[in-house]
């Protein structure tokens, strides 16, 4: 029998809105080209999203927020994979989050910020691209 | 009385063959269509001409009639707009009660015609504005109302029985309609003269919007006692806007649009019909919410088929009596989600053809985007461009002169025709399932739903649908050249400061015992506007009176269906 | 230390992130995947694990949320396994069950890992039994096994659970007939799920009929019960009767139980190390490729040509 492993992705909703389309979209999409999808719902706290990525060993995190908090969530929710030792997942975040902001959302360590108009084609290149090598 | 006689139809279906067989033949050999088939984003077949073949079988009396008149096809007034304009909404509202306030003044000046209030999440949600969840949220997308303080500092200065005003709000409706009498009471406005609308319509919330705060039952009760409250008490008061908008951006087609909010419409008449109280009395008040999106004449078909499907489902489902009760009168807001950040000038151009259509679809009152919404909250100046697009639709384009300008167009015709033909067999499956909550919990709106933002997604990705500046026409290097409003930290720190002042400084013993009586009402399952007004009176904060009613109807858990 | 002797102390240990690593490898097969299961191995056994079957919106997920919750509450900590299917032709899969179970995710008494069947039939995934054992080995009391819940015979779940729980709803059709067939025999415990709709006293008296005509004589007797995942009522009359089929398992039932799991677990990594074994030779001679030529051209049935290459391969093995 072979190895197969299989790229895990965990699509989170921080923040109090309710624009689930995008994250939606995306994890569907994410799924369709063969990869395995966790969606947390709306309305996730930091710590939730960090231990669902810890318990479900992730690869990769997509963070969708449309709620304008992201200056005030995503901190939190870097600072807490750093503590839980998730420090080789790759973490994308998708939404509205004005330009100005993302040089330093990308300074937490997001590795990509995707605005609206973003393909799903693209989307699913980067993640692929962009798994984590695991020793 | 047919729209043509027999032998017509059956001229124009000759000719149409030999078109087909001579003219169209030629054409079509030097340059092949762009497409070997057209479809509007309800998935429609889009013929390449319509002529009165496909009005066949219309009856002018029967399907489309006279404006104010069954089934109101041409609208529910019978002047229209050459008697008056539409009601001019912008929504706003966002940073400290004292903030929304001065801009609502400024619109007000600027020729505005009415008030919409825009709350930040943590209202939405009935957290208080220093609850853990409402952290980084309190003022950003919104107003922060927590009390009924915020509210007198809201309307501060606004006289009540001169503006009307809408409340974008629904599981804490009760609360925040409850804020707004109590400050009516305080202004000395009788209650039979505050206008406006409280959005109210926590169906949608399941598989739309998505902010949902009880479970199914106790969400469409509350809406419920609000209808009967308003019946009873404010006659002016449009009680639920029955919403397809958000039903809409979240993926929906407009079909889809159509006939789950008229569905959604259906529900809250049962559900007030088992109060007691007769069709009559309360369906002249029922208000509904569309959005416009892109296709310019779909949506305008949308339109009239809503008004006709609607009159003929008070008049012969529900067995309504007064023309009124038959009436849609509905809010129309431009579409959120066909705003692009990429070369957000082009915004201008796209809601300005969805106001258009919303016009000539024939809406009582519209919220038009402002191009920067796809960034960030709409800044001053962005929104004093939407308005004036409502205001150039209204005085200049000339489509206000007459009723109905497009009614008699084939293919308009025939569109609102399929339009209302497909929400029917979408009414009929889901009353087999019971109605909207079994189809809510057995998750066939969020299939729905879902099933179409992918498929919009896909074709997007597959460059099957243009989207200007997106997926074609694009600008290398395309950055935001326009400013951006930003909320302040120091927002939700002052606001947060006031309301804990205001929870030390109150008779918190008052606060308490009515409280407690807010349980006893919810347990005993009365209808509870009476105490929820008492308690904004005492200054209970809108966290509290929500945890008093989490506390009985339990808190609702997502279905999530992607 | 090497890299399996260090996961293999930190889910001794209990720690999160090395029981999460571990099942990750289990589930990729990773070279290192056989030697970490025989080294914890020698710690399982002490957990008690339970199975949920029964067709999808019965509500599984959000009964084993309230199930959870009562378990949490009587101190006892969990671990739990949420099978979901996996697309046969995109190979993807939505996650979706731990959605309902959410809250839970910050006790740190409770550990939930999704996991997609990688089409694996009978409603787990290969790697089930495996992540069940990583859970056992890191103490948890009770470990929980959610199968897939597509609606088909997913009798799987016995030979990794030893109480099985079946799920029922009322409205959900005519499932009645594939309780019949196949899940029957294996339920421990019947739940009706939903009890607040009306037909749920129907429903299991349905059940309760059916079960009659079984009239071997057994030691357990499968119960009927009746909860509503919801409000959670009824839960703790279930937790009452799986604690009971536990006492029973351990008065001696289990140890029938024990040997048959073992049993089966056995035959299956037989086969599996046949196969691949026998396979891997095959391939290397060419004989296999050409042998599926002439099926194809009709020149040789399967079973011959499966009889045929053995033959050789067996004789091999044997010398």
């Amino acid at each position: 029998m072979q190895t197969e492993r299989k790229i895990r992705v965990l699509i989170a909703k921080p923040g109090l809105d309710s624009h689930d389309r995008g994250a939606k979209v995306v994890a569907r999409a994410l799924r369709d080209a063969g990869m395995e999808v966790i969606y947390t719902g709306l309305r996730q706290t930091p710590e939730l999203i960090a231990e669902t990525a810890l318990q479900e060993d992730v690869d990769v995190i997509g963070l969708s927020i449309l709620s304008g908090a992201h200056k005030t969530l995503f901190p939190r929710i870097m600072n807490l994979l750093k503590k839980k030792g998730l420090t080789d997942v790759t973490v994308f975040a998708g939404g509205i989050i004005p330009e100005e902001d993302v040089a330093e959302m990308k300074k937490l360590g997001i590795k990509e910020v995707f605005g609206p108009g973003t393909t799903t084609e693209l989307i699913i290149k980067y993640v692929c691209e962009n798994v984590p090598k695991r020793t | 009385m047919t729209m043509f006689d027999e032998k017509e139809i059956k001229e124009v279906k000759r000719e149409r063959a030999r078109w087909e067989q001579t003219t169209l033949p030629n054409w079509l050999k030097q340059s092949r269509e762009r497409k070997s088939e057209f479809h509007n984003h309800s998935g429609m077949q889009i013929k390449r001409v319509y002529t009165p073949e496909d009005m066949e079988n219309m009856d002018y009396i029967r399907d489309l009639g006279f404006p104010g008149e069954y089934p109101f096809t041409r609208g529910v007034h019978a002047t229209m707009y050459r008697g008056r304009l539409w009601t001019m909404r912008m929504f706003s509202g966002f940073g400290t009660a004292a903030d929304t306030n001065r801009r609502f003044k400024y619109l007000l000046k600027e020729g505005e015609t009415g008030l919409s209030i825009a709350f930040d999440y943590p209202t939405i949600m009935g957290y208080d504005s220093d609850h853990p969840m409402a952290q980084g949220e309190v003022g950003i997308c919104g107003v922060a109302i927590a009390s009924l303080k915020d509210m007198e500092t809201l309307l501060d200065g606004i006289p009540l029985d001169k503006v009307t005003t809408s409340m974008t709000i629904n599981g804490p409706a009760p609360m925040l309609l409850a804020m707004y009498v109590a400050v009516g009471d305080k202004q000395g406005v009788p209650r039979e003269k505050l206008g406006g609308t409280t959005q109210n319509d926590n169906l949608k919330e399941f598989f739309a919007q998505k902010l949902c705060m009880f479970p199914p039952k106790p969400s469409v009760k509350l809406t419920t006692d609000i209808i009967e409250y308003c019946t009873r008490h404010l006659p002016r008061w449009n009680p639920v806007s029955i919403s397809g908008y958000h039903i809409r951006e979240a993926g929906a087609t407009a079909l889809q649009e159509l006939a789950f909010t008229i569905y959604d419409g259906i529900s809250y008449v049962e559900s007030t019909l088992e109060r007691g109280l007769k069709v009559d009395d309360f369906a002249y008040r029922l208000s509904f919410f569309f959005a416009s999106h892109n296709d310019f004449i779909e949506e305008i078909a949308k339109f009239r088929a809503a008004r006709r499907l609607w009159a003929k489902l008070m008049k012969e489902r529900f067995k309504a009596k007064s023309p009124r009760s038959m009436w849609m009168r509905m809010h129309v807001q431009t579409s959120g989600c066909t705003l692009t950040p990429q070369q957000p000038l082009n915004n201008i151009v796209r809601t300005t053809m969805q106001a258009l259509s919303a016009v000539l679809g024939g809406t009582q009152s519209l919220h038009t985007n402002s191009f920067d919404e796809a960034l960030c909250l709409p800044t001053e100046g962005a929104v004093r461009v939407a308005l004036r697009t409502q205001q150039i639709v209204a005085h200049e384009s000339g489509v206000t002169s007459t009723v109905d300008p497009l009614a008699g167009s084939y293919y308009v015709e025939a569109l609102t025709n399929e339009m209302e033909e497909k929400a029917w067999e979408y009414i009929h499956k889901i009353d087999d399932m019971g109605g909207a909550i079994p189809a809510i919990e057995k998750g066939f709106f969020q299939k729905e739903i879902a099933d179409s933002a992918y498929k919009y997604q896909r074709e997007i990705d597959e460059k099957k649908r243009v989207v200007v500046g997106v997926n074609d026409y694009t600008i290398e290097g395309d950055k935001c050249p326009i400013e951006i409003l930003r909320i302040e930290p120091k927002v939700e720190t002052a606001q947060v400061a006031s309301l804990q002042k205001l929870k030390r400084e109150r008779d918190n013993r008052k606060v308490k015992e009515v409280l407690d009586k807010l349980h006893d009402s919810a347990e005993k399952d009365e209808n509870l506007m009476p105490t929820i007004i008492e308690a904004v009176k005492a200054y209970a904060s809108l966290g509290e009176i929500t945890e008093v009613l989490r506390t009985v109807y339990g808190e609702y858990k997502e279905l999530i269906v992607i | 230390m090497t890299k399996v002797e260090e996961l293999t102390q930190g889910v001794l240990s209990g720690d999160v992130r090395s029981i999460a690593r571990a099942i990750t490898i289990i589930e990729n097969n990773a070279p290192e995947a056989k030697k970490l299961v025989s080294s914890i191995y020698p710690h399982t056994g002490k957990a008690h694990i339970i199975g949920f079957t029964g067709a999808g919106g019965a509500g599984k997920s959000t009964l084993i949320e309230k199930i959870v919750r009562e378990y949490r509450r009587n101190g006892k900590t969990v671990g739990v396994v949420a099978v979901d299917p996996t697309s046969p032709f995109t190979g993807g899969a939505f996650l979706g069950d731990r959605i309902r179970m959410q809250e839970l995710s910050t006790d740190p008494g409770v550990f939930i890992r999704s996991m997609a069947s990688r089409n694996y039939p009978g409603g787990i995934a290969r790697a089930t039994k495996d992540a069940v054992k990583v859970l056992d080995a890191a103490g948890k009391d009770i470990v929980i096994v959610e199968t897939v819940g597509a609606g088909q015979s997913e009798v799987e779940i016995i030979k990794v659970a030893q109480t099985v729980v079946v799920i029922h709803a009322p409205g959900l059709g005519d499932e009645i007939q594939a309780i019949k067939a196949g899940i029957m025999e294996i339920a421990d415990i019947f739940v009706v799920n939903k009890a607040d709709r009306e037909n749920a006293s129907k429903t299991a008296m349905d059940i309760q009929a059916i079960l009659q005509l079984n009239n071997k004589e057994t030691a357990w007797k499968p119960p009927v019960l009746k909860t509503a995942a919801l409000t959670g009522e009824g839960v703790p009359q279930l937790i009452e009767k799986i604690e009971e089929h536990r006492l029973l398992l351990e008065k001696g039932l289990k140890h029938k139980r024990s040997r048959e799991k073992a049993e089966a677990e056995l035959i299956e990594a037989i086969k599996e190390k046949v196969v691949s074994s026998v396979l891997e030779d095959l391939r290397k001679e060419g004989k296999f490729e050409q042998l599926v030529g002439k099926i194809v051209e009709r020149e040789i049935d399967p079973a011959t040509a499966a009889e045929k290459l053995l033959k050789k391969a067996l004789k091999d093995a044997e010398a």
